[in-house]
């Protein structure tokens, strides 16, 4: 597990990618969603929310590769600097649970008893509830902002990487190399840090990649209901709501641009996932 | 007759043990409800108009001026009686404005799940009767496909497809049409109150009306079904028992269906319950994309206007119908598996 980082990880790496072209499609389509997500607010041929009114509801043309929407904006315009939006929130949101997930986690799997006992039951009630609806209830309660998006999705993706932290932990703390550690001299914080998590970070990066797909399903979900982005701010979820309106009359381009959108990028993080996991543990193949 | 309380037993001890489940998920409803912003007492006076007074009163008629356990105290006997607050977009309680929109809810969930169920399982065994055949790649790309479609954006795809392309479907507003005649309410599921009323022709407008959501719902759930039942399929399939039903020369139907799909099913089931979770989060998008008079809208519009009791009582709502689904599944499980009873 430890093989990624070493060159001969490095080269293991290569051979499975080149090997597997899903993974490595998914790989190029990350970096090229990064890319997008940095520079496309640049290279975007229109403002992505000035208003052109005479040019309202127009389908796809040369002119507006995505058609217009009801206020005469460029679709592809807003399409691409939604993109950064997007991908912030559910990376932050992924990431904040992956830290606080991995250090709550690991705590309980090192000292157990009594506090691994009460987040137990803490997880237990999280997962007590469904999980969109628990987020919506977040929003509301902390206030319908952007921010507030981040930490409920956050919060609910937290009980998965507790877990997971924790029964990794769990089965080694009593290993032979993690007791020569403690036999060496070191700290309980030391093991934990310098001997426990590295081994059980890979796994759980993988488990990041497979949540991001499902991060940005659940952040725009809350805002197409209504929660956190507000208009004009371009948004995939909100457009998708703001198209909705005029599906019953055929104007297909307002919601199926960034409904294909919200597709690929779900479609690339989890095909990535699904590829690291390959590349990190060749037993979980599926 | 020994299983059968075998896994009577088993359903109560479950129960039991989601006990301290459902407290927790009161106590959180409870806290969520107490850090939402503005000041309840203010809301429920005659407006932020009224006097200092005014509002005064109405905080002790709350109970705002208590102490948080205290408080605690109060809302968990309110709740143990049925008691959910009274919404200020209805004027209604609360707990009648759900349980009038539950009905409407559970139909559209439940014949979601039935068609995900009817299309998954069968998906899952072709593709694991022929492994790496195009049959097996096709249904692994659905799945692959189906799980990064937000149910919101297939649902106004297939309401563009069926409603203005094709014509097939009605207008994608509601359960039923508003000027058709309502049956009377039995059961409150609009299909069962027509066929009881011997209706047939309101009850084809009513599986019309609700077809569009339905398989919406159900296309985000059949990716993890079929991809489950392929799993669990493969497993049984090359386990040693089937090998013997086969060297007895038993007819090929009765060894994939009677003896390799029902060792298969335990799997699915599992899934199946957490799948139900994720359609009870799917709703709120669904009922709003189908303006589907639901209680996931329902909770929707007063969120949208501030108006929290109705949220709180949706919340745990959901919480509470998850947990009973959740203690379902383990009967099923012990139904579908005698040995899980024994443990």
């Amino acid at each position: 597990m430890s093989l990624i980082g070493t060159s001969s990880g490095l080269r293991h790496t290569m051979w499975v990618l080149r090997g597997n072209l899903v993974t490595a499609t998914a790989a190029a389509g990350a970096i090229l969603l990064a890319l997008i997500a940095i520079f496309g607010p640049m290279l975007v041929p229109y403002d992505p929310v000035a208003s052109d009114v005479p040019r309202a509801l127009q389908p796809p043309s040369a002119l507006h590769w995505a058609g217009t929407d009801q206020l005469g904006r460029d679709v592809f315009s807003r399409l691409i600097v939604a993109t950064r939006l997007d991908l912030a929130i559910a990376v932050t949101a992924v990431s904040v649970s992956f830290v606080i997930g991995a250090v709550i986690g690991s705590l309980c799997g090192y000292v157990g008893g009594k506090l691994d006992h009460a987040i137990g039951r803490f997880v237990d009630v999280l997962m007590a509830f469904p999980l969109f609806v628990l987020a919506m209830a977040m929003v509301a309660a902390l206030g319908n902002r952007v921010e507030n998006i981040v930490i409920a999705t956050a919060i609910i993706n937290l009980p998965f990487y507790i877990r997971f932290a924790r029964a990794e932990v769990n089965i080694r703390r009593n290993l032979g190399w993690v007791e020569a550690a403690r036999a060496c001299g070191d700290g309980h914080v030391s093991v934990v840090l310098r001997f426990l998590l590295p081994n059980v970070l890979p796994a759980m990066a993988v488990q990041m990649s497979l949540n991001l797909g499902w991060a940005i399903l659940n952040a725009a979900g809350l805002s197409f209901i209504g929660l956190g982005v507000k208009p004009p701010t371009p948004e995939w979820g909100i457009m998708v709501a703001e198209g909705a309106r005029f599906i019953s009359t055929g104007r297909w381009w307002l919601v199926s641009f960034p409904g294909l959108a919200l597709m690929l990028t779900v479609l690339c993080f989890n095909l990535l996932g699904d590829g690291l996991r390959d590349i990190l543990d060749p037993r979980m193949r599926t | 007759m020994g299983t059968i309380s075998a896994t009577l037993i088993r359903a109560g001890r479950r129960f039991l043990s989601s006990l301290p489940a459902l407290f927790g998920v009161l106590v959180f409803t409870f806290l969520l409800m107490r850090v939402l912003p503005g000041d309840p007492a203010v809301f429920f006076a005659s407006g932020p108009s009224a006097g200092k007074e005014e509002i005064e009163i109405v905080r002790k008629q709350l109970g705002l001026d208590r102490s948080l356990p205290e408080q605690l105290g109060i809302y968990l006997y309110d709740v143990g009686r049925g008691n959910l607050g009274r919404s200020m977009m209805t004027g209604q309680p609360v707990a009648r404005d759900l349980r009038q929109r539950l009905p409407a809810s559970l139909e559209l969930t439940l014949t979601a799940l039935v068609i995900a169920l009817i299309a998954a399982v069968p998906l899952g065994v072709l593709a694991a009767l022929r492994p790496n055949s195009l049959i097996d790649h096709g249904v692994r790309l659905f799945c692959s496909l189906g799980v990064c479609v937000p149910t919101f954006v297939s649902g106004l795809l297939l309401i563009y497809v069926f409603y203005y392309l094709l014509g097939l479907a009605p207008d994608p507003t509601g359960r039923i049409d508003i000027f058709a005649s309502v049956p009377p309410a039995r059961t409150g599921f609009l299909m069962v109150d027509f066929l009881l009323a011997g209706d047939f022709e309101g009850w084809w407008a009513a599986a019309r009306q609700l077809m569009l959501p339905a398989l919406t719902m159900a296309l985000f759930v059949i990716a993890p079904l079929a991809r489950i039942t392929r799993a669990s399929m493969l497993v049984s399939l090359g386990s040693d028992f089937v090998r013997t039903a086969r060297s007895i020369g038993l007819s090929r139907w009765q060894i994939v269906v009677t003896y390799a799909l029902r060792n298969a099913m335990l799997p699915v089931i599992t899934i199946a319950g957490i799948v139900f979770s994720t359609m009870l989060g799917a709703n709120v998008l669904v009922e709003k994309v189908f303006s589907w008079p639901g209680v996931a809208s329902y909770a929707l519009d007063a969120l949208l206007v501030s108006d929290y009791a109705p949220v709180q009582g949706f919340v745990l709502l959901m919480a509470s119908i998850f947990v009973v689904v959740n203690l379902l599944v383990d009967v099923l499980y012990g139904i579908a598996d005698p040995r899980a009873t024994v443990a």
